[in-house]
């Protein structure tokens, strides 16, 4: 698509519109501009400036429910598919298969079935003339920030209202905050939403102590003094799971709710060839067959994700906190940590959410758990099915918190 | 102010086993070179000695020298072992540098031996680096370049006056004149004189006859405690006489017959024994003792070097690089 | 995280790897400026102010200006690596190499081996290259080629500013004599680099695009017009795998190999001249090794054996562009289409 098609001649807008003979009497022009709804290009992580639109999986006519694969999205970051933000008839695509636009640019309109094409027609006029895309940088959203937690250098990304249960969300073996950017920002709406790096990790500082859950656990606990949250609901992923459980039996009071994306720590397996290459690999074509590891669909493994972990284990002392930590915690192809036992101890609600193919920690270790915990086991996806499958997930988050 | 005569007893054998190791080696190089043992070309200090062991008589292991292509004397006044560089210069695996320098290379800088050099001049640079290592990280240290009458014009060696002099390095300039840079005789090739290059620079600079021991010893001391105080360089203008050409198979017709006569009459070595014997500090019998320890030493070490394994098709590819 | 400019990047570089280690000094004409004078005594920091700021935090002893005569502080700067400091010399322009090659080449370059490997010598040359500056001839040069044909030395050249840092951190922690090219023409160059230190593993090539029809090597500067040459031809349906080596020595020949395979086409960008240079050396190591793999023959977009001109309109003409790697990429591509239609 070429500027020129975005940027049409100036057209009136809308709102310029002297005749509305053609819009239905009964309804005011406010009533039907609510039926009419933009789907913009979504801005899915901080570095996000422009995104490309792979491919629309629905046609103009159909109708598409709130939360509905609509298409599939390519940055340089990550590839997904994108969920509808709204319900109703899609009638317009504004943008085509393979074009990239800026973050916020108008890809499509959703309206109801009795809005005319001229008024469809008016708003993506009036959208586009008005659109101008986010200055690059971070203007506007929320930043990460470092802050000093129990004797430590923690970088964190808040967002959301000051009201409302916390959130705080806790990365698994080599990731960061960023493994959030899905989840973060549709959970924000409502509530306090706290992604950390762990000690090791990515902007945080890089001493791990004997690298053990245990240590990792009382780091965040110092991150929840350190912010005043005196509960929060936990929500882990992997040995983040793993972490955030031991906070839930060591310090119940301080959890309202646990969320275990593909824990670690409730069976004995582990793919202990993830873990190694993950921490030998210092190639960008050799890493990706770990990474890949990771997802149902390899083609979701961008060159910017390999070339993000490539960067995070250059940092000094990334490299000695993650073979700590992988010391500590994994055994070759054993978990050294076992919390399967003691879930059943854990006083507030627990949901368990796996990808059907994880890769890394098998899905069968959700079986057969304590009464206490509901399961929901999400097929074609594997170990990062919080990015995978963002939307399945986050449903799962709302309903546990 | 260092005096010669003041050394001990011990210091004085010391001193001649030195010089007397250092013709021992070079006889015996000139000897094996002219009957083909030797591959490449090698340039013996022979005549030069009380040069490099006067002045490396005030040095420990603190210091640094860098040395010369002429450089198996300065090896040898720093106390780097003669057995592994007899087998270096016959280019053998065990060899001070593996067999991989040779005679030009020679270096061992666990003794603060920066190496032979085949560039001329090319040392006075580095010594200006190893004292600012030494001035950085406040060791004491002093660097000595030992360069030649020919190196002297070079302008890596002006420039490092210069340095030397801007960034008050701990190092002695010894500036070994003898006579001739190449076969091209340094009272045509040097402009000026090397003391007062030296001064020009605003370095303090003396002129030693270097067939006199006491002489130089009594001068680099002079400098040496200079540059240990902090009072930057010096220079030294050592006046020489080599025994042999520039390197080996040199004809030397450059020289007239009576001059290389001349000068092997005025040699350090014995210029030595007469004083010490005649101040009753060492017995001729002593002397004549460690001349044959010493012959037999070297004696041996040729044997060694001869019979030493070479390197292999698998030595050509190490030590390039650390890691790579 | 933050965005940091190309000259930032190298300045964090030398800082914090002067905070981590004593040994580390650093030397050269200007990079403090005013020594001996009455004024200010960080008046430079560097003739293009990368090193601002080092001597008012490190001192007159570990940030040395140097008096103007490139033989004795870069053969000082070997002698202090050879010793026990870990010097980084700064080297305004890589045409006044000329000057001192004896000491890179003959010196510090052959330590280790003449010594039978006992010596170490943890030197890095900082020095910028390029052209773009209407600099001319004496100014504007892309010698990296001399400096990767001596075994001894490695040589680094980063492409962007988070590239300049983590290299230049690995240049100075590295054991062995580095000399390390900074583009003139990308100092202001701004990009995300981490507050963190990091070093990059030298003899490891970044793949910064992926594709299938053809593999662009390109070396410093010219990565960055690689891969504006690949995102446009990706709008018209080729796709290009862009290597940058990082190094030229080490050499990572096994990704250019591997991607040579993958899409069975190579076209080399160098701003240095054709001659002698990494675009020919690329070359002969695909046709060595990977000519069953090849489609189309190779194609080399250099600039010409021609010295860097001064008037603007030559030396824009000199120097390599996106639009004639398009061209060199559009031709491989064609040619075995060619050759299979006929």
């Amino acid at each position: 698509m070429t500027d020129e098609g975005r940027r049409p001649q100036r057209i009136p807008n809308w709102w310029d519109e002297e005749d509305s003979t053609d819009k239905p009497a009964s309804r005011s022009e406010e009533d039907i501009m609510a039926d009419i709804q933009p789907i913009t290009m979504p801005k899915w992580g901080l570095a996000m400036e422009e995104g490309m639109l792979a491919r629309w999986t629905v046609d103009v006519g159909a109708a598409i429910e709130l939360g509905q694969e609509i298409m599939d999205i390519e940055t340089t970051k990550i590839a997904n598919v994108f969920e509808s933000p709204v319900a109703g008839v899609l009638r317009r695509r504004v943008v085509d298969d393979g074009d990239t636009v800026p973050v916020g640019a108008l890809l499509g309109v959703v309206a109801g079935p009795d809005v005319t094409d001229e008024a469809v027609d008016d708003f993506v006029n009036a959208f586009l003339e008005n659109f101008t895309p986010e200055e690059s940088g971070e203007a506007g959203g929320p930043v990460p920030e470092t802050v000093e937690a129990g004797g430590r250098r923690i970088r964190r990304l808040k967002a959301g209202s000051e009201s409302g249960e916390p959130i705080v969300f806790i990365h698994g073996f080599g990731a960061d905050l960023s493994t959030w950017m899905l989840n973060q920002a549709p959970l924000a709406e409502e509530r306090p939403v706290h992604a950390i790096d762990l000690p090791g990790h990515g902007g945080s500082g890089k001493e791990v102590g004997d690298g053990s859950v245990e240590v990792l656990a009382r780091a965040v606990l110092a991150y929840m003094d350190a912010e005043g949250l005196d509960t929060a609901h936990l929500v882990g992923h992997s040995l983040g799971a793993a972490i955030a459980a031991t906070i839930a039996l060591e310090a119940p009071d301080r959890v309202s709710g646990l969320t275990l994306v593909a824990p670690a720590g409730l069976g004995p397996e582990i793919s202990g060839d993830f873990i190694a290459g993950f921490i030998k690999e210092s190639r960008a074509r050799k890493l990706r067959p770990y990474l890949e590891m990771l997802v149902a669909d390899p083609d979701l493994v961008t060159a910017d994700m390999v070339e993000d972990v490539l960067k995070f284990k250059r940092l000094d002392g990334a490299l000695a906190a993650l073979q700590a930590i992988a010391a500590a915690n994994f055994d070759e192809n054993t978990q050294r940590v076992s919390l399967r036992d003691r879930l059943g101890g854990i006083g507030v609600p627990v949901h368990v959410v796996w990808g059907e193919a994880d890769r890394v920690l098998p899905a069968s270790h959700a079986e057969g758990l304590p009464d206490n915990v509901t399961v929901t086991v999400i097929p074609g996806a594997g170990h990062i099915v919080h990015m995978e499958k963002a939307g399945e997930v986050n449903k799962v988050i709302t309903g546990a918190s | 102010m260092a005096s010669g005569l003041q050394l001990s007893r011990e210091e004085l054998g010391a001193v001649y086993r030195r010089m007397r190791t250092i013709r021992e080696f070079e006889d015996a190089v000139h000897a094996e070179f002219s009957a083909g043992a030797i591959p490449g070309f090698v340039h013996l200090y022979a005549g030069e000695e009380a040069s490099g062991v006067g002045v490396c008589m005030h040095l420990d292991e603190r210091d640094a020298i860098a040395s010369t292509h002429r450089g198996h004397g300065h090896c040898i006044a720093k106390g780097v072992e003669v057995g592994p560089m007899m087998h270096e210069i016959f280019g053998r695996k065990d060899g001070l540098c593996g067999g991989k320098g040779g005679s030009m290379h020679i270096a061992d800088l666990s003794k603060g031996m920066l190496g032979a050099n085949g560039i001329v001049g090319a040392g006075a640079p580095l010594v200006c680096g190893a004292a600012l290592t030494a001035k950085t990280l406040k060791t004491g240290g002093v660097a000595v370049c030992f360069y030649g009458d020919g190196a002297s014009n070079q302008g890596a060696v002006l420039e490092s006056y210069n340095l030397a002099k801007i960034w008050d390095l701990p190092v002695v300039f010894v500036a070994e004149d003898n006579g001739y840079a190449e076969s091209t005789a340094s009272s045509w090739s040097v402009g000026g004189s090397q003391t007062g290059r030296g001064t020009g620079f605003g370095i303090p600079s003396r002129e030693v006859d270097g067939a006199d021991f006491f002489g130089v010893y009594e001068a680099a001391g002079e400098a040496i405690e200079r540059a240990r105080r902090g009072e930057g360089p010096s220079l030294l203008h050592v006046r020489l006489n080599r025994f042999y050409g520039h390197f080996e198979g040199d004809a030397g017709t450059y020289r007239l017959p009576e001059e290389v006569e001349a000068a092997r009459k005025n040699d350090p070595i014995e210029l030595f024994r007469q004083r010490v014997i005649e101040a009753s500090l060492l017995s001729a019998e002593e002397l004549d003792a460690a001349d044959r320890e010493i012959s037999a030493e070297i004696r041996d070490c040729l044997a060694a070097a001869k019979a030493a394994p070479m390197p292999t098709e698998a030595d050509l590819m190490t030590d390039i690089y650390v890691t790579y | 995280m933050s965005k940091k400019s190309y000259r930032q990047a190298i300045n964090e570089a030398l800082r914090q790897e002067m905070e981590r280690d004593e040994r580390v000094i650093i030397m050269g004409e200007d990079i403090a400026g005013g020594t001996g004078a009455a004024g200010d005594q960080d008046a430079w920091g560097g003739p293009m102010g990368v090193t601002k700021g080092l001597r008012p935090q490190f001192g007159g002893d570990r940030v040395l200006d140097t008096h103007l005569a490139e033989i004795s502080f870069v053969g000082a700067a070997a002698g202090a690596a050879l010793t026990g400091l870990r010097p980084v010399v700064e080297l305004m322009f890589v045409d006044f190499m000329g000057v001192c090659f004896d000491q890179i080449f003959n010196q510090a370059a052959k330590f280790r081996y003449m010594f039978g490997g006992k010596a170490v010598t943890p030197l890095v040359i900082r020095t910028m290259y390029g052209a773009g500056f209407r600099a001319a001839s004496q100014h504007s040069q892309c010698l990296y080629p001399v400096f990767t044909h001596i075994p001894g030395l490695k040589v680094a050249l980063p492409s962007n500013a988070y590239e300049a840092k983590g290299l230049l951190t690995q240049a100075i922690r590295d054991d062995d004599p580095v000399i390390f090219f900074e583009h003139k023409a990308m100092y202001d160059e701004e990009m995300e680099v981490p507050d963190e230190p990091y070093a990059i593993p030298f003899g490891e090539a970044n793949v910064t695009r992926e594709g299938d029809d053809v593999t662009i090597v390109a070396f410093g500067r010219m990565v960055n017009f690689a891969n504006q040459a690949a995102d446009s031809l990706a709008k018209h349906g080729i796709t290009c795998t862009v290597v940058d080596p990082r190094t030229t020595s080490p050499l990572d020949t096994e990704t250019i190999l591997e991607t040579v395979e993958e899409t069975g086409r190579l076209v080399v960008v160098d701003e240095a001249h054709p001659r002698c240079g990494m675009a020919g050396d690329i070359a002969g190591l695909v046709a060595e090794r990977a000519f069953d793999s090849l489609k189309a023959p190779i194609k080399l977009v250099t600039a010409p054996h021609a010295p860097v001109p001064f008037s603007p309109v030559l030396e824009d003409i000199y120097i390599p562009g996106v639009a004639r790697i398009e061209e060199a990429v559009r031709a491989v591509v064609e040619h075995d289409r060619k050759v299979a239609a006929e």
